[in-house]
C-alpha cells in the first residue's frame, strides 16, 4: 500500500466512523439564549429520550443522534443555521424553534430544499394552515387549540363584558383574534369593552390594570406570559382587579411561567398548563420517574415537548423503514403513537399533531401555584373542522 | 375618561417616570463628562436587579437595594478603570465596541449565576399594599417611586453645584480639554463619575425588583429607554433627564389610558425625533463646544500596495472558491459578503463623513422588505425586485437624512435611532404589507439563481461592486468634499462646499448600498421579518465597523467577516457563546483600538 493510499484510508476512516452512515441524526436548532427558561428543561427532554431509544438498541438498527445548534432567536441566522445542519452535518431531520416567525422561515426553507422539518414548539397557527406545506408537521396544540380549550369554560361563566391583554406579537394577535370569534359565535351577546396590546416583554402592568379596571369587565382574557406575565399579577393583585372578575390566561399554567409567580399566584385563574405532579396515568408516570431520576428536577411543558418530539422522529423513521425524506414524510402523516400526555395521531390533513394539554385552574398551596380542577383537553377535539383547514392550506 | 382615572394614570406615569429617571440619570452623567457611549449600562441595571433579588432572601429587602446599588458601582469603577481607562485616547466610540463586549459579558454571567428563570423578587416591606385614591386602589410602593425620583434629582443637582467634587464634573461636561489644560485629575474625576453612573444604574435596577421580576431581557430594553431619555432631556443634563422621563412615562400612561396601547411600541422615539427636529440639543441641553481646529483625522492614504495586491487575492479566492467547495461554506459566505456591503455602506458616512449612525439597519431592512413585497405581492420578476428594491431604502435615507444632517454628532445619531425604530414599528404593526411579527416568507431567488453557487456568485459580483464603488467614491472629488466637512465644516463652507447638501448625498448613498444589501440578504434567507431592520441589527453594523476600524478603508470589510464568522464559529462550538464573542471583541478593543484594517494600512 502506498503512502498515499494509507492517508487516504486514515482519512476516510476518521469521517465515516464517526460521521453519517452509522447514526441517524437529528439537527435541532432553538433560541436556547433568547428563551432559556423554555428550552433548557426542554433539550433535558430530548436527550433523555435520545438516551432511552439507544439504550434499547436505537432505530434501524442505527444510532439516534441529536445535533443541537443555538438559532440566534432571528430568522436569518436560523435559515444559515438550518443550511449547516442539513449540508454540513448531513442532518436527517430538522427540529425545533421557538418563535412563530424563527419556525416559519424554517418551515419554508425545509420546503424550498425537500427536508423534514418538525416544529417542536412554535404556536402559531399558520405553521400548519396557511402556511403548511408537505415537509412541516407542528407538535405542540396550536394557540387556536389551546384558546378553544378555554372557550368551555368562558362560556359557562355567561359573562357579557370581556377585556382582552395581549402580548403585541403574533401569538397574543391571533389568540385574541381566535378567541373573539369562538366566543362570538358560542355566545353571541358577547362584547369586547377593550384591548391592550403591549409590547412583548415591555408591559405598562400598572397602566393597563387601570386601563382594564376602567373598563369594568366582566371576565378577562390575557395571553401574557414570562416577565409580562409576572408584572400583570403583582399589579393586578395590588390594585385589586381580580377579586372579582374572572380571568382567563393562555399557558399559566406551564411550570416555565406558573413557578415564578410563588405566592403572588391568582386564585382561580382558568388556564391551559402541565399539572406534572398530579398527573398519574402510566405513561406520564413512567416520563416523570425517568426525568427525575436522569436530571434530579421536576418535568417543565418544555421536558414533554422536547422527549415527544424526539419520539416522533424515531417512531416516524421506524414506520418508515428508512431515512428516505419522502418516505419519512409519508410515514408521519397519519402516525399513531404515545406520549406522556398520552395517545396522539399526526393529522395527514395539515400535519397538526393531536397532543393535547390540561386546562385547569390555579391555586396556591404552601406559596407555591399548582393547577387544580384539571382536566385533558384532547387536542384532536379542538381543531377547526377539515373544510376550512383544508381552505387554509389552499388545497 | 373619568376624572379619577386620568389622576391614577397620571400617577403611574410619574412612578414610571421615577424608575426611567434612576437608570436614566447615570447614563446622562457617564456621557457627559467621559463621552462613553455606555452600551452596558443597561447591563448594570440588570446586575443591581438580580443582586438585590438574591441579597433581599438573605437580608431583606431594604438592606439589599443600597447594598446591590453599592456593589454595582463597585463594578462600574473597576470596569473603568481596568478597561475603560486603556482606550480613551483611541478613536471616538470604541468605547461602544467595549461597552457591548461588556453587555455580553453580562449577559451570560447572569445566565450563568442566577440560571434561566426570572425571579420575581419579594414585595418592598412596609410598602407592599395599597392606599385608595380617587376610589381606586393605588400601589404604596409607587407612591414611594413617585418621591424617591425627584429626592435622587436634588441629590444629585445638590452633589454637582454644592461639592467641589460636583463643580469639576460640571467644568468637564461643559469643556473637558479646559478643564484638563486647568490641572484637573481627569482620570479620577472619570472613574468616580462612571462608578456613580454605576451605582444610580444599580439602584435604578435594585428598586424595581417589587414591579419587575429580574429577567435576562432586561439589559436590552432599558438601555434603548435610557438612551432616548437622556437625549431628549440633552445629554448630561440631570434635570433635563427628570423632564425626559416625565414626558415619556406620562406619554405611555395615557396612551395606555386612553386605549391607544399599541402606540406604546413607539411612542419614546415619536416623541425624540419630534423633540431633535424642534430642539436640536435636546430639551434642557446646550450646544456642545465645537470641535477645536487640528483634532482633524489624518487624511485617508489611498490604498496600499499591499492592500490592493490582498483585496485582489482575497476577490480571485473568492471567485475560485466554489469549484474546491460547496454547500455550508457558501452559504456562510454569502452571509458574510452581505454584511461586508452593509458594514462597508455604514462605514461611508461614519468614517470619511463623520455622521455616526445608530440606526443603519433601516435601510438594509427596508431593501429586504421593499424586495419581498414587490416579489411576493406586486409579483414582479425576482431580478427586477432585486433591482428595484434599493432605491425604496434610498429614499428613505433621502426623507430621513434630510433631518438627520441638521444635527450633529450623537445627537444625529440619536435621530437616525429614532428613525430606524419608527420604520421598525410601521413593519411590524402593518400586517397587510410586511406580515407584521412573522414577516413575509417565501421570498426565493428566481430558479437560475437559486442553487447555492449561482447566488454566491451573484451575491460576490454585487457585493463586491458594491464596495467597490462605496470606495472609488471615497477618494473622488465628492468624497474629498465629504472628508473636508468632517475635519472642517467652516472651512469647507468657506471654500464653497455646501456642507449639508454633500451630507446628505452621502447619507442616501449609504443607504441605498446598504438596501442592495437587505434585498440581497432577503433572498438568501427566503424571508423577511422586523429584526432585519431592528436594533440589534444596527449595533452589529457598528461593531463590524469598529472592529475593522473607522478610519482605514478596507477595515469593515475585516471586521464585519471577523464578527459573522465568529458569531458562527462561537454559536456552534461554546454554550456560552455570547461570552466568548465579548471576550474576542474586548480583546480586540484593547489590541487593536485602530482596528483590524490598520494592519494593512501602508505604513508610514
Amino acid at each position: 500500500m502506498s503512502r498515499l493510499q494509507i492517508i487516504v484510508f486514515a482519512f476516510s476512516a476518521l469521517f465515516f466512523t464517526e460521521g453519517k452512515a452509522q447514526t441517524i441524526r437529528i439537527g435541532e436548532l432553538n433560541s436556547y439564549k433568547v428563551f432559556p427558561a423554555f428550552l433548557e428543561p426542554y433539550k433535558k427532554g430530548m436527550e433523555l429520550a435520545i438516551e432511552e431509544i439507544n439504550a434499547s438498541g436505537g432505530v434501524l438498527g442505527k444510532k439516534l443522534e441529536l445535533v443541537t445548534r443555538d438559532d440566534g432567536g432571528n430568522p436569518g441566522d436560523a435559515v444559515r443555521v438550518a443550511e449547516e445542519l442539513i449540508s454540513r452535518e448531513g442532518a436527517h431531520v430538522l427540529m425545533g424553534t421557538f418563535a412563530s416567525n424563527v419556525g416559519l422561515a424554517v418551515s419554508n426553507l425545509a420546503a424550498q430544499r425537500k427536508v423534514l422539518f418538525l416544529a417542536s414548539e412554535p404556536l402559531t397557527d399558520k405553521m400548519v394552515w396557511e402556511n403548511g406545506n408537505r415537509y412541516t408537521f407542528r407538535l405542540r396544540p396550536s394557540t387556536y387549540m389551546q384558546t378553544a380549550m378555554l372557550i368551555p369554560e368562558a362560556v359557562k361563566l355567561k359573562k357579557k363584558r370581556w377585556a382582552i391583554v395581549y402580548p403585541n406579537y403574533e401569538y397574543g394577535q391571533s389568540a385574541t383574534a381566535s378567541f373573539k370569534k369562538l366566543l362570538k359565535a358560542a355566545q353571541p351577546d358577547v362584547e369586547f369593552v377593550t384591548e391592550q396590546a403591549s409590547p412583548l416583554g415591555k408591559i405598562d402592568a400598572g397602566a393597563v390594570v387601570q386601563a382594564l379596571i376602567d373598563a369594568k369587565p366582566d371576565a378577562i382574557f390575557s395571553s401574557l406570559f414570562a416577565a409580562d406575565l409576572q408584572k400583570f399579577v403583582r399589579e393586578g393583585n395590588t390594585r385589586g382587579l381580580f377579586k372579582s372578575t374572572p380571568v382567563f390566561n393562555l399557558l399559566a399554567g406551564e411550570p416555565e411561567y406558573l413557578d415564578t409567580l410563588k405566592d403572588e399566584t391568582p386564585d382561580g385563574w382558568w388556564v391551559t398548563g402541565y399539572p406534572w405532579n398530579a398527573i398519574n396515568t402510566p405513561e406520564h408516570r413512567k416520563f416523570r420517574d425517568a426525568y427525575q431520576k436522569r436530571w434530579k428536577d421536576y418535568p417543565r411543558q418544555g421536558s414533554v415537548v422536547g422527549y415527544s418530539a424526539v419520539y416522533t422522529v424515531a417512531n416516524a423513521i421506524r414506520k418508515a423503514g428508512s431515512t428516505d425524506t419522502e418516505k419519512v414524510v409519508d410515514a408521519l402523516r397519519g402516525l399513531e403513537m404515545t406520549t406522556p400526555f398520552g395517545p396522539i395521531v399526526w393529522r395527514p390533513l395539515d400535519h397538526q399533531s393531536t397532543m393535547g394539554a390540561y386546562v385547569g385552574q390555579l391555586a396556591k398551596k404552601a406559596g407555591q401555584g399548582v393547577m387544580v380542577n384539571w382536566r385533558f383537553a384532547d387536542g384532536a377535539n379542538f381543531l377547526p373542522p377539515f373544510e376550512e383547514v383544508r381552505a387554509l392550506r389552499k388545497e | 375618561m373619568l376624572l379619577s382615572s386620568v389622576l391614577i394614570q397620571f400617577l403611574n406615569g410619574l412612578a414610571g417616570a421615577s424608575s426611567l429617571f434612576l437608570v436614566a440619570a447615570g447614563l446622562s452623567l457617564i456621557f457627559g463628562v467621559t463621552r462613553i457611549v455606555n452600551f452596558a449600562h443597561g447591563s448594570l441595571y440588570m446586575l443591581g436587579m438580580y443582586l438585590a433579588v438574591w441579597l433581599a432572601e438573605r437580608i431583606g429587602f431594604w438592606a439589599a437595594v443600597p447594598l446591590a446599588a453599592i456593589t454595582v458601582g463597585a463594578i462600574g469603577a473597576l470596569a473603568e478603570i481596568s478597561l475603560l481607562r486603556r482606550i480613551y485616547k483611541a478613536p471616538e466610540l470604541l468605547q461602544l465596541l467595549a461597552t457591548f463586549a461588556l453587555l455580553l459579558l453580562v449577559k451570560d454571567f447572569a445566565l450563568w449565576a442566577w440560571g434561566p428563570e426570572d425571579l420575581l423578587g419579594p414585595r418592598a416591606p412596609g410598602f407592599a399594599g395599597a392606599v385608595e385614591i380617587a376610589g381606586n386602589a393605588f400601589p404604596q410602593y409607587d407612591l414611594l417611586l413617585i418621591l424617591l425620583g425627584p429626592l435622587v434629582l436634588v441629590l444629585l443637582q445638590l452633589l454637582l453645584s454644592r461639592t467641589r467634587w460636583g463643580i469639576l464634573v460640571r467644568a468637564a461636561t461643559e469643556d473637558r480639554e479646559m478643564a484638563g489644560a486647568l490641572g484637573v485629575n481627569q482620570r479620577w474625576l472619570f472613574t468616580g463619575v462612571f462608578a456613580l453612573g454605576a451605582l444610580l444604574a444599580g439602584l435604578g435596577g435594585a428598586l424595581q425588583i417589587p414591579r419587575e421580576p429580574a429577567n435576562l431581557n432586561v439589559d436590552l430594553s432599558v438601555i434603548s429607554d435610557a438612551f432616548v431619555v437622556v437625549v431628549i432631556g440633552g445629554l448630561g443634563s440631570i434635570p433635563g433627564a427628570f423632564l425626559a422621563a416625565l414626558l415619556i412615562a406620562e406619554a405611555k400612561a395615557f396612551c395606555i389610558g386612553l386605549g391607544y396601547s399599541q402606540a406604546t411600541l413607539v411612542i419614546e422615539f415619536v416623541i425624540m425625533a419630534a423633540v431633535l427636529v424642534a430642539r436640536p440639543w435636546g430639551l434642557l441641553g446646550r450646544m456642545p463646544v465645537p470641535a477645536r481646529p487640528g483634532a482633524a483625522e489624518p487624511p485617508l492614504a489611498p490604498p496600499s500596495r499591499r492592500l490592493r495586491w490582498t483585496l485582489a487575492i482575497v476577490a480571485c479566492g473568492l471567485a475560485l472558491l466554489p469549484l474546491g467547495s460547496g454547500g455550508y461554506t457558501l452559504v456562510l459566505l454569502t452571509d458574510l459578503l452581505i454584511f461586508a456591503l452593509f458594514a462597508a455602506s455604514l462605514h461611508f458616512i461614519m468614517g470619511p463623513g463623520g455622521m455616526y449612525s445608530f440606526g443603519h439597519a433601516a435601510y438594509f431592512g427596508l431593501g429586504a422588505y421593499a424586495a419581498g413585497i414587490l416579489l411576493l405581492r406586486e409579483k414582479f420578476p425576482m431580478e427586477l425586485a432585486l433591482a428595484l428594491a434599493p432605491f425604496a431604502a434610498g429614499l428613505a435615507a433621502l426623507a430621513f437624512g434630510w433631518f438627520c444632517v441638521r444635527l450633529s454628532g450623537v445627537y444625529s445619531a440619536m435621530l437616525t435611532l429614532a428613525f430606524a425604530q419608527i420604520a421598525w414599528s410601521a413593519v411590524f404593526q402593518w400586517d397587510a404589507l410586511t406580515g407584521g411579527s412573522n414577516g413575509l416568507v417565501g421570498v426565493w431567488p428566481a430558479p437560475w439563481l437559486s442553487s447555492k453557487p449561482a447566488y454566491y456568485f451573484l451575491t460576490l459580483l454585487i457585493c463586491a461592486s458594491g464596495i467597490f464603488l462605496l470606495w472609488r467614491a471615497i477618494y473622488s472629488p465628492f468624497g474629498l468634499a465629504l472628508r473636508a466637512t468632517r475635519d472642517s465644516p467652516l472651512r469647507a463652507e468657506a471654500s464653497g462646499i455646501d456642507v449639508r447638501a454633500t451630507q446628505w448625498a452621502a447619507f442616501a448613498i449609504a443607504g441605498l448600498a446598504a438596501g442592495v444589501a437587505g434585498a440581497l440578504y432577503a433572498f438568501s434567507k427566503g424571508s423577511i421579518s422586523p429584526e432585519a431592520l431592528g436594533i440589534q441589527r444596527s449595533v452589529d453594523g457598528l461593531v463590524m465597523v469598529m472592529l475593522g476600524g473607522i478610519q482605514t478603508l478596507s477595515g469593515p470589510v475585516w471586521g464585519a467577516a471577523l464578527f459573522a464568522w465568529l458569531q458562527d464559529a462561537a454559536a456552534r462550538n461554546i454554550d456560552y457563546w455570547r461570552a466568548a464573542t465579548g471576550f474576542v471583541i474586548l480583546a480586540l478593543a484593547l489590541v487593536l483600538p485602530n482596528g483590524i484594517g490598520s494592519l494593512l494600512q501602508a505604513k508610514k
